[in-house]
Formats: structure tokens, sequence, C-alpha cells
């Protein structure tokens, strides 16, 4: 027997785990957004591609460190490939074409993953080989920590990165005005490259990080990227804060509403908050009315 | 051009016409009639997305409405399908009426994902509400549609129901784009401020068309729940939503014929690779299928923009739609 | 708008055209060198999409069979031409596959689909038809018509989902366990699973104290499982396949519960214990006998089978095959005995079908009969509980 509190601890404890992921592939969703003005549909394979990878490479005999590094620098690979490949030609087509490319961009590598990995689902170990910690009746698998640790760095680097480096100012400044930035000879292409890159590398690290977790398989990136955009949603999409609590947040609905509604109705129940922020709150709960 | 444009389309009537009689094979007048149902869905969102300017990544959710309703009726309620046919597509319409005001004052990325959103809503809703619509193992039993003594039984008598259906809505649409309130839409389009600077009520028009696409959407759904004679929520998910849209950009923006054409692509594309493939590749597996189409997609939207039928630049490419402009690249 | 109406009148004849091409090329390829014209039999299997965890292996056992067939001579000579169609787990892509096969193709039997929800779909193409067809879901709905009858062309190789439930109930009866939660997958098989055993717990004097679902896509089921810590519940019975199957036991392990865990036939494979380490140690669950082969008495009738089914699938593929592989396996052994007795005649292999008795497969001995379009009883299942990571027989 668990006591309500213990309960309500216990969903805390899993929606913040959860939430951290959602709150990283939301922060690589909104930078994307804000330099190049697409939403990019395929970050969820960009997870896919970032946890496989080093599951393979770790399999192949690379020591965790060096498989971790590489999986991460493929998967950025992958994004700089997809920007010049699909996004840089057609910079000029409208927003929903660029919404398109990116939808058939994520079938094709969804596919590829098929492919290549098959429909076997994988897992990799925790970092640490740690028993389970116990609060208030509550308890916190060491993996979480990581999880929440890796949320809490990505931010803060970030953070460091847009205020105290010449190339963060310059991100900001095409961010908050992209034909200014142009003006003052920021190139808009370096930086939407650069976009792409960074959330393939975030991706990758959140798919990593959540493996020991949740296992990877093939198509374990499609849910994962939605629910990335509905947590942009919820913290406003202008905002790489935002970004962070609108998933974190997320997390944490999705886990109440399961744990105390009927359970199979905890995906309707993201869905109709995120619709009334939209309709309530069209900039996320951060921004302005 | 007038004589020559008639010509063509009774050309393609008569195509229509005849191809049960030249086809003998049921898989193909199959393909036909998925690509028939699909393209009345698209007609509609058609018309949302090209005409009015607003886009629905949800669409998947009325036309499963339609065809829960439909198969609910008849199977429940011992409805006679005919009459099913007609009264399901009333559902997803008022549910359309009911979201769409607050839903289409969002926008695009914003209604993108309201959209989507309310999509997948529909599709737990499907699942979880087991005692109406079976659940996620779906509802059996539904009867074959008859009008009278005729009984919709082989796949190319279906076929007439279906593409008579999606000509009468051809129809409707050519007539519709080409009336003042065509013109009206035409407006909203290339500038949604203009249109109501003259006094235009472009919200009331703009839900009109989301009535008429969720509309649309749950007639084909019950001719779907009709044909299958079993449905389940899984033809009703996000991706198909994902794949109407497709449908519609694919073909052309603001076009009659591009949904059509979206949808034969779609479905045609798909049946080509399941042969293709394996022809091409003798070892490969389903796996090069889903790469190929991706990757054709993203072909076509790299070297057509702005859809398959956009040879000739209308008015309507012309003047990028306000709502989806990319606001710089 | 003349070039848009020429260009959709272009492309309705190259779907047309294209689709015709495949209908050219597949009648020609096979017998090159062969005497004796080729049987052709043809399979939709949910090779991608969300069901792909089932259709990979269906599709690889079915193509290394065909394989093995054709090198010992086929069937009385007749080399087996064996067409497998994708169906991406969709099921107007299926109905579309099954009526290409039927069609195009002109396929003596159909073997498919993987799901319970993509069978169900191609019944009315196949019953059209008159092909004989053999599911490899769970589903009775799949092989049962509205009126209670077997549908006339259809079968089924998996077990039905009452044997599994009622094998569970008597389990727990056996234990002296009155009170439960259940916990499903919010899909086809967790739903299905959850009727049978609704009726098999109220047959048996079982209470459900908890129905919780999940989705067989979500990463963590904490919450859930956090609700069953909270409950007066003595048993927990799980009906998912891996990977949610793997997670949830992770998660019930993790927040320390102490009470048996029963899976159902949905984890039969290795991959489960894989995934779930350490934590599948002490689940117990109804399977076939196809994770315990080596266990075994001599004398079971589907020792060798199984075994050597074991052993050429991992020479092949370099990894144990699981209980699915095991569903295509005996699809495919059926229909070719079928077809075997009665030659090249689709109502002569539906009527050979009916008449197979005693039958060894990987499931079970099919005891086919116009009654039972499955064959199958609660003697194909036998009861298993993981320790050290290895399955292990437990006798009744």
């Amino acid at each position: 027997m668990l006591g309500t509190e213990s309960q309500y601890m216990q969903y805390l404890f899993s929606g913040l785990t959860l939430g951290s992921i959602y709150a990283l592939i939301a922060l690589a969703l909104v930078v994307t957004f804000n330099i190049t003005g697409i939403f990019n549909l395929a970050i969820g394979e960009f997870v896919t591609i970032g946890a496989l990878a080093a599951i393979s490479l770790r399999e192949v005999g690379c020591p965790n460190a060096l498989a971790y590094t590489l999986a991460v620098i493929i998967a950025g690979l992958v994004g700089v490939l997809m920007e010049r490949g699909t996004i840089n030609p057609a910079r000029k087509a409208s927003v929903l074409t660029l919404i398109i490319i990116t939808i058939g961009v994520s079938i094709a590598l969804r596919g590829a993953a098929l492919l290549i990995w098959g429909t076997h689902p994988y897992t990799l170990p925790a970092f640490v080989d740690a028993a389970p910690l116990s609060f208030l009746g509550a308890v916190l698998i060491p993996q979480s920590l990581f999880v929440l640790g890796l949320a809490v760095v990505a931010v803060a680097l970030l953070f460091t990165f847009f205020d105290f480096t010449f190339a963060g100012k310059a991100v900001r400044a095409a961010m908050m005005n992209r034909t200014a930035a142009r003006l003052v000879g920021i190139n808009p292409a370096r930086l939407s490259l650069f976009a792409f890159a960074f959330s393939g590398i975030i991706a990758a690290l959140a798919g990593i990080f959540i493996t020991p977790i949740t296992t990877a398989t093939y198509d374990m990136g499609f849910m994962l990227g939605l629910k990335g955009f509905v947590a942009a949603i919820l913290g406003g999409v202008t905002n790489a804060t935002g970004a962070i609590i609108g998933g974190v947040l997320l997390g944490v609905i999705e886990a109440f509403a399961a744990g105390t509604l009927p359970s199979g109705l905890k995906d309707a129940v993201a869905m109709v908050v995120m619709i009334v922020v939209l309709l309530t709150r069209p900039t996320g709960i951060l921004g302005q009315r | 051009m007038g004589f020559k444009k008639n010509l063509l389309l009774f050309a393609v009537v008569i195509f229509v016409f005849c191809l049960p009689i030249v086809v003998e094979s049921s898989y193909y007048m199959s393909i036909f009639i998925v690509i028939g149902l699909y393209a009345i869905v698209a007609q509609g969102l058609g018309l949302l997305m090209g005409w009015a300017g607003q886009v629905s990544f949800g669409q998947a959710a009325f036309y499963g409405l339609g065809a829960y309703t439909a198969a609910i009726l008849a199977t429940r309620c011992q409805w006679p399908p005919l009459l099913c046919v007609f009264v399901a597509p009333l559902l997803p319409s008022v549910i359309a009426f009911i979201i769409g005001r607050p839903i289409l004052k969002l926008r695009q990325h914003y209604l993108v994902l309201a959209t989507l959103g309310f999509g997948i809503f529909v599709f737990v809703m499907l699942k979880d509400l087991g005692a109406l619509t079976g659940g996620p193992s779906g509802l059996t039993g539904i009867p074959y549609l008859n009008i009278g003594s005729i009984i919709f039984m082989t796949d190319h008598q279906y076929f007439y129901l279906v593409w008579c259906a999606l000509g009468l809505t051809l129809f409707c649409m050519a007539n519709l784009t080409r009336s003042p309130i065509g013109r009206v839409f035409k407006a909203i389009h290339s500038s949604e401020r203009a249109a109501e600077a003259v006094g235009i009520d472009t919200a009331s028009l703009k839900l009109q068309a989301f009535v008429l696409s969720a509309f649309l959407a749950g007639l084909a759904g019950a001719l779907y729940a009709f044909w299958v004679t079993f449905i389940s929520p899984s033809p009703f998910g996000f991706t198909t939503s994902v794949e109407f849209a497709l449908m519609v950009v694919v073909g052309g923006l603001g076009t009659l014929w591009g949904p059509v054409l979206g949808a034969a692509i779609i479905v045609g594309l798909t049946e080509f690779l399941r042969w293709a493939v394996p022809v091409a590749l003798p070892h490969a597996g389903g796996e090069f299928e889903i790469i190929f189409f991706g990757i054709i997609f993203v072909l076509i939207m790299l070297f057509r923009p702005k859809g398959l039928l956009s040879i000739e630049k209308s008015s309507m490419a012309v003047n990028n739609p306000a709502t989806l402009r990319s606001t710089d690249a | 708008m003349l070039k848009r109406s020429l260009l959709v009148l272009l492309c309705l004849v190259l779907t047309i055209a294209l689709t015709g091409c495949g209908k050219a090329k597949t009648t020609t390829e096979p017998t090159a060198g062969e005497s004796k014209e080729a049987y052709k039999i043809g399979a939709v299997v949910d090779i991608s999409g969300p069901a792909a965890s089932l259709g990979e292996p269906e599709r690889n056992t079915l193509q290394m069979l065909v394989a093995d067939l054709n090198a010992k001579g086929g069937i009385d000579g007749h080399p087996v031409d064996l067409i497998i169609l994708d169906n991406k787990s969709n099921e107007t892509e299926a109905v579309l596959a099954a009526k290409r096969l039927i069609d195009q193709d002109k396929v003596l039997a159909v073997i498919g689909c993987s799901q319970s929800s993509t069978s169900l779909a191609i019944v009315d193409t196949v019953t059209k038809s008159g092909v004989p067809t053999i599911s490899m879901a769970a589903s009775a709905k799949i092989v049962t018509a509205e009126d209670g009858k077997q549908q006339p062309w259809v079968f089924k190789t998996a077990q039905s989902d009452i044997v599994v439930a009622n094998k569970i109930a008597k389990y727990l009866v056996g234990q002296g366990i009155k009170d439960v939660a259940f916990l499903s997958m919010n899909n086809a098989f967790g739903d299905s699973g959850l009727k049978n055993f609704e009726e098999a717990a109220a047959a048996n004097g079982i209470n459900i104290l908890l129905k919780e679902k999940f989705e067989a896509t979500d990463n963590d089921m904490t919450a859930q499982v956090t609700k069953v810590k909270a409950s007066k519940a003595k048993a927990t019975v799980v009906w998912a396949i891996p990977p949610s199957a793997s997670i949830l036991t992770k998660n019930f392990r993790s927040l320390g519960i102490n009470m048996p865990l029963i899976h159902t036939h949905g984890i039969g494979n290795q991959t489960f214990i894989d995934i779930a380490g350490a934590d599948a140690n002490g689940v117990i669950a109804p399977m076939g006998k196809l994770v315990v082969a080596e266990q075994l008495a001599d004398t079971d009738t589907q020792k060798q089978i199984l075994l050597s089914y074991i052993s050429n699938y991992q020479e092949k593929y370099g990894n144990r095959p699981s209980t699915f592989g095991g569903h295509g396996h005996d699809a495919f052994e059926l229909a070719v005995k079928a077809i075997e007795q009665a030659g090249p005649d689709r109502a002569k292999i539906r009527d050979a079908l009916e008449g197979i008795t005693d039958f060894p497969g990987i499931s079970g001995v099919f005891n086919l009969s116009v009654e039972d379009h499955n064959g199958l009883g609660e003697d194909s299942m036998v009861m298993i509980e993981i320790r050290d990571g290895k399955w292990h027989y437990l006798a009744d």
C-alpha cells in the first residue's frame, strides 16, 4: 500500500524524468525555429539515430564515452546533411512546403533506421549501477538524475553561449530580427546550418540519456518528437526557457493524468492542455499576451 | 480553350466510366476506389488550405468520425446503410462547426499543432470509448451498402459509387470556386486583412470552408466503412492526417485537380513501390519502399515547391498565401 | 486548365500502366528451368509500422521455410513461389495487398496478417474471392463470424486470447490469489486480452481490482504501476509485448513491488529478457513451448520440430526465433500440407485445411475442423518462469 502523498511524489518524479527529455527536444526545436523559421518535424529521428548509433558503436567494441560522443557527432552530421540537402535549396519556399519537406526527410530517415536496425528494441546500461533512491515513499532511479542533469547542463551551456560568446550573440540577434542581423553581416545560411547541427546534437544526447530507462527502437523518435512539439507550444516557441518549462510541465501533466484518470486518456489530456494553451495564451505560458 | 477544356473533361469522364469495363482485376479497382476516397477528403482539405488559406493536420479525425458514425448506425442501430452514408458526415460537420471558430483564429504553426492535437484527441477517444466504438479491436459486421435492391458488393460496383461521389464533389467545387464566394476566398487567400477591410466576414467564411472539409472527409469515411466492412482506429491516426495534407500540397494548392492528382500519386506511388522495389532490388525488404517514398516527396517539394499542378503561374501562386508565407529565409 | 486535366489523365493512365507492368513481370518470373509449374502462395505481413516486431520474424521465417522447401524439391516437384507483401501495419494497405495477391498473382492461399486488426480487414476480401487464408494473429474474431460460425475461408495459427486468459486464471486460482491488477497495451492485442481476461476471471472467481492501459509507444509506465502499488491487488497481470512489456517490468521492480508479476505469450522472445535484464527474473507467463523447447520431455510430439526450427532460424538469422515467427511457421506448413493433399485448387485446399488433425506445429498440435479454424487447445501452452535470465518450464 502506498499513501496518496507518496503516489503524487512518484508521479512527480516520473513526470520530471520524461519531462526533461521533452524539454531537450523542445529546446532543439525552438532554437531551430527561431533561427530558420522552420519547425523541424524530423527532430524525433535525430533522437533515434543518436540512441541507436550509440548502441551499435558499443556493440562493435567502442568504449562507452567514445561511442556516445561519436553517436552525437553522427546525429549532428545528419542534421548538417539534411540542412544542406533539403532545407537550404528550398529556403525560398513557403513554410508549408518546408514543413512537408521535413516530414519527407523524417519518413526517409525512419525507413533507413528500420533497414539498419530492424524492429528489434535495444537498450543501453544505466550510467551508474546503483540502487533506486527512496524519498518520501517514492522511488527515483539514478538514471533519472542524469536525465535531469543533462537538461540543466544543456540550458546552462546554452545561456553561457548566448550571453558570453560572439557567435552566441550573433545567433541571438538573428533570433530577434533576422533581417537586421543580415544587415550587420551575420550569414543566415551559416546560422541555419548551425541550427540543424545543434538540434541533431541535443536530440541525440536526449536519446542516449533516456535509452537506459526506456529502450530504443527505430520508431521511438516519432512520439518523442511529437511530444517535443507540444512542449514547445506550451512554453511558447520563441523562448528557450519556455521550452524547458513546457517540457517539464508536459511530462508532469502526463504522469498525473495517467496516475489519476483512466490511463488510456493520458495522451488526450496532453492534447487538450495544448489546445487550451494555444487558444488562451497563444504565445505560451511564459509569453506576453 | 473552352471547347478543348470541355473535350478533355468529357474524355476524363468517359475514361472513368469505361475503366471498370476494361479492367477486370478488382485489385486495380480497389486502388482507384482508395484514390477516389482520398481525393474526396483532399478536395475538402484543398478548399481549406488552398482557397481559405488554413492548414489542417487533423483531417483523418473527420474521416474517422464519418466512418465510425456510419458503422455504428449501421451495426448497432440497424439503420439502412444508404441513410447512414448521408447522416454520417453530419457529425464531423457539427464538430468542425463547434471547434472551428476558436481554432481557426490561430495562425501558421499554431494552427498546424492545434488541428494535429485535435486529431490525436479524436484518435484516443475512438480507442477509449470501447462500448460504442469497439475500442482498439475495432468494429466488425458492417453490412454492404445497398441502394434499393442493388447491393454494392464488388469492387467494380463500388468504384462507380465512389467516383460518382467524387464527380459530384468536383462539380460543386468547380462551381463554388467560380462563384462570388470563390472570389471572396481568393481575396482572403491573398490578403486576409485587405478582405476584412472591404467588409468581408473572413472568420465566418473560413469556418464554412472548415465545416465543408469536415463534411467531405466524413462522407469519404462513411464510404470507406461500407467498402472494407471492418474498421478500427488505426487508419484514422496522425499518419493519415499527414498523408492528406501531403496530397493537397503535392498536387498543388488552389487548384481543382490538384487534390485528385495528389491522392493518385500517394496511393499510386505506394502501390508502384510495392511492385517496383522487389523487381529492382530483389532482396530488399519493405524498408526501401519507405525510404524511397520519403525521398520522392522531398524531391517533389524541392523541384515543385508549389505542387505538381502549378505549371502556369496563377494569381494564387504569385500572391503566396499570407497565412503560409515564410517570413524570411 | 487544359494542361492540368491532361496531367491528371496522364497520371491515371500511368498508375494503370505501372501496376500493369507488375502483373506482366510476376507472371513470367517463376518456373525458369523448372519442369513443373510453380505453386504460388501469398503473404501479407506487417513488416513495418507499429506491428513490425511481429511481422519481421514472420517474414524471416517464411523466407527461410520457402527456401528450404524449394531446395527439397517443393510440393510434389512443383516449386513454391512465395510472394510476401508489406502492409505497413495499415488496414487499407492490407486490403490492397491481399487483392493484389489474389487478382494479379493468382495465389492459391494467403498467409496473413500479423495483427488482429489487419487480419480482420482482409477477411471480407478473401471470403468474397474464395481464397483460403491463414492469419497469424490472436483474436478469435478473425475466424468467428458474427453469427458464431467459423469464417469459411479463414484459419489462424496463433492461440486465441481466451486460451491464454484461462491459463492465467487457472494459475492464479492454483496459487490462491483472488485479487489482481490488470495492465494492458492500449491496442487491439491488449484490448482483446482485457476482454478475454475479464471473462476468464469471472468464470474463476477472480476480482480485477484495477484496469490500466498504456500506449505501445510509451516510455514510462511508472504512473500506472504506482496505482498498482497503492491498490490491494495480490498479483499483477500484464498483457503486452516488448519493448513496453520490458519497460513496465523495469518500472515494476524499481518501485519495489512485492507481488507475482504475470505476463502473457506476448513476451515470448529473448528480447524481453535482454531489455528487462535482471528485472525479468521472477516473471511468470503462459507461453507456447518454443522458449522452453530444450526442457521438454523427449516424448513431447512438438519437441523435434521446435528444436529444428530453432536451430535453422538461429543459423540463418543469428538469433533465436520468437513465438511470432512460430505463428508464421505454422501458417506456412499448414498451407503446404493442404496444397500437398489438394493440389492447386483453392476450394479443395480450404477443405483439406479443415481436415488437418494431429499436426505438430510450433504453437501447438493443430486439430482443425469445420467447427474450429484455430485448432489449438489449452495444452498448447505451458506456464514458464524466468530465472537467472533463462526460461524455466513450470510443470502444472
